[in-house]
């Protein structure tokens, strides 16, 4: 495992410099936006990234939830598969009411991986590893997060002509963002015992604000391009590998950033529970 | 009655009973909606005519910010002489607790609106164009939906250092899309502009409650014990 990290380090470096390459020299210019568009191979890597991060923050959270209470978990697996199956059924039942440019398919999508993840995580991580997994992905998804919300803002002032526009995809990210800064917020001024339940509990109230916000403000005007990949633009197929190209380079740095951030914070606790072993023990040296 | 609705019944005409003795959250959450209204007419000109079309904004916003005021002392008193600790220990279902406070709280914010409308009314002048008795579901969805979150953000902030200042942090953000409802909801109605309807807020609104509802219930539990 020790090998494994600047392995999958020097993987990285390389996959980004030419995930660069493609975006800034292959990549054919985009034909009215010109140059400016190429920030649309971070923007949406990022913003991908950034959502999936919160996804798995969301299932480590529920899971931190019913570890701690084990009659739960029996019914915490139907209802995840129940609500795996309502999310791939919903969007052919009622596809009159789908926003448009919003393919059922990658709503099904969404629904496969929601149950798959779930029972990743289960498998893969004990009680405490939940709660560490739902820190790291919370902290590294609020910096992608952040360079969506920025990258942006570059992208609209010369396409656009204006830094900002309250529309539906712009709104809801940044009350996502928001929504995941209070949560670290909560992290960082809770008495540490506990911590792990008050954020999960919040994490879950904030998943389940996020449909609600998207609805809500999509009953505005939407002013954001459709999405290119999954919904109803188009987009050159020599783009779409150059974009898929950043995103797989975006994952894995997202990846070592996590992994790098579970160590640390790993190391913090071990360090945390040896010094007050060590204070318990303390008195009874003295006595000696 | 049966156990739980018993000691739902008993916190709420305690909390009532104390609250209608002391009137400590009533007159701060007046006053500082007070206030609130005060410093806005001096943001903008309450006497033009686009001061309807933001009138539903500063009226939600106004009672958001009293009712945090109320809702931070919800729990502050049970701290005093260990009640909390106590509630904890025993056998009863932490469910009837949650239920009772936020029925408090509910009672609370009503009677703060119901005082503050008529002073909005004649401060901006205000008069409604469309459907007036939709403002009333408008304003029960309303108020339970800061309530409830309210109520649970309450619980858990006070766990946290500088509590006072950590539950606008926690509630503000996920009462974005109930706050955007209750806003074009209340500003759809005012206008009275027959070509929108509030309907699809009022949904919007009833389903953030629903959901939420049933959120805080599933995990007040878990968040009251949390040691």
């Amino acid at each position: 495992m020790k090998k494994a990290f600047p392995i999958l380090g020097l993987l990285t470096a390389a996959l980004l410099s030419y995930a660069l390459y493609q975006a800034l020299v292959v990549a054919p210019t985009e034909q009215t936006m010109g140059d400016v568009q190429r920030i649309f191979y971070y923007h949406v890597p990022s913003a991908w990234t950034a959502f999936l991060l919160f996804f798995i923050n969301f299932l480590a959270s529920i899971q931190y939830l019913v570890r701690r209470d084990p009659k739960t978990d029996t019914i915490a697996n139907w209802v995840v598969i129940a609500l795996g199956v309502l999310v791939c059924i919903a969007p052919y039942a009622f596809r009159t009411l789908l926003p448009a440019g919003v393919y059922p398919s990658s709503i099904v999508t969404t629904g496969i991986a929601f149950v798959g993840l779930y029972f990743l995580i289960k498998r893969l991580f004990s009680e405490q590893q939940t709660d560490m997994l739902a820190l790291t992905t919370a902290e590294v998804g609020v910096v992608f997060c952040t360079v969506v919300l920025v990258t942006g803002p570059l992208w609209a002032r010369p396409v656009w002509g204006i830094w900002w526009t309250w529309d539906v995809r712009l709104t809801s990210t940044l009350v996502l963002w928001l929504i995941y800064v209070s949560y670290l917020v909560l992290r960082r001024f809770s008495s540490s015992g506990q911590t792990p339940v008050l954020a999960a509990a919040l994490a879950v109230f904030g998943a389940l604000d996020v449909p609600l916000v998207y609805f809500s403000i999509w009953f505005f005007r939407t002013q954001h391009p459709q999405p290119v990949v999954g919904g109803g633009g188009s987009i050159d197929p020599r783009m779409l590998r150059v974009l898929l190209i950043n995103w797989v380079a975006f994952l894995c740095f997202a990846f070592l950033v996590c992994w790098s951030r579970y160590r640390l914070e790993r190391t913090k606790r071990e360090v945390e529970e040896t010094q007050a072993l060590e204070a318990l023990l303390e008195p009874r040296s003295a006595l000696r | 009655m049966s156990a739980p609705t018993g000691i739902t019944w008993a916190t709420l005409t305690k909390d009532v009973q104390l609250e209608w003795r002391s009137k400590d959250a009533i007159n701060s959450m007046l006053f500082f909606a007070l206030l609130v209204v005060v410093v806005f007419s001096f943001s903008f000109d309450p006497e033009a005519e686009e001061s309807r079309q933001i009138a539903g904004g500063l009226v939600w916003v106004a009672f958001l910010f009293a009712a945090v005021v109320a809702l931070n002392q919800t729990w502050a008193r049970e701290l005093r002489n260990q009640v909390l600790d106590a509630y904890r220990v025993s056998p009863a279902p932490a469910n009837s607790l949650f239920v009772a406070k936020a029925l408090g709280n509910f009672i609370f914010v009503s009677v703060l609106e119901t005082l503050m409308t008529p002073l909005f009314i004649v401060f901006y002048k205000l008069r409604v164009l469309g459907p007036a008795w939709q403002l009333i579901p408008v304003a029960i969805l309303g108020t339970w939906a800061i309530v409830v979150n309210g109520t649970f953000f309450a619980a858990m902030s006070l766990r946290t250092r500088s509590r006072e200042i950590m539950l606008p942090l926690l509630l503000f953000p996920i009462t974005i899309p109930a706050l955007l409802s209750m806003v074009e909801a209340t500003t759809t109605i005012l206008v009275g502009d027959p070509s929108t309807s509030a309907k699809f807020w009022i949904v919007l609104l009833a389903t953030y409650d629903v959901v939420f509802t049933t959120g805080c219930l599933a995990l007040f539990g878990t968040v009251l014990h949390a040691e």
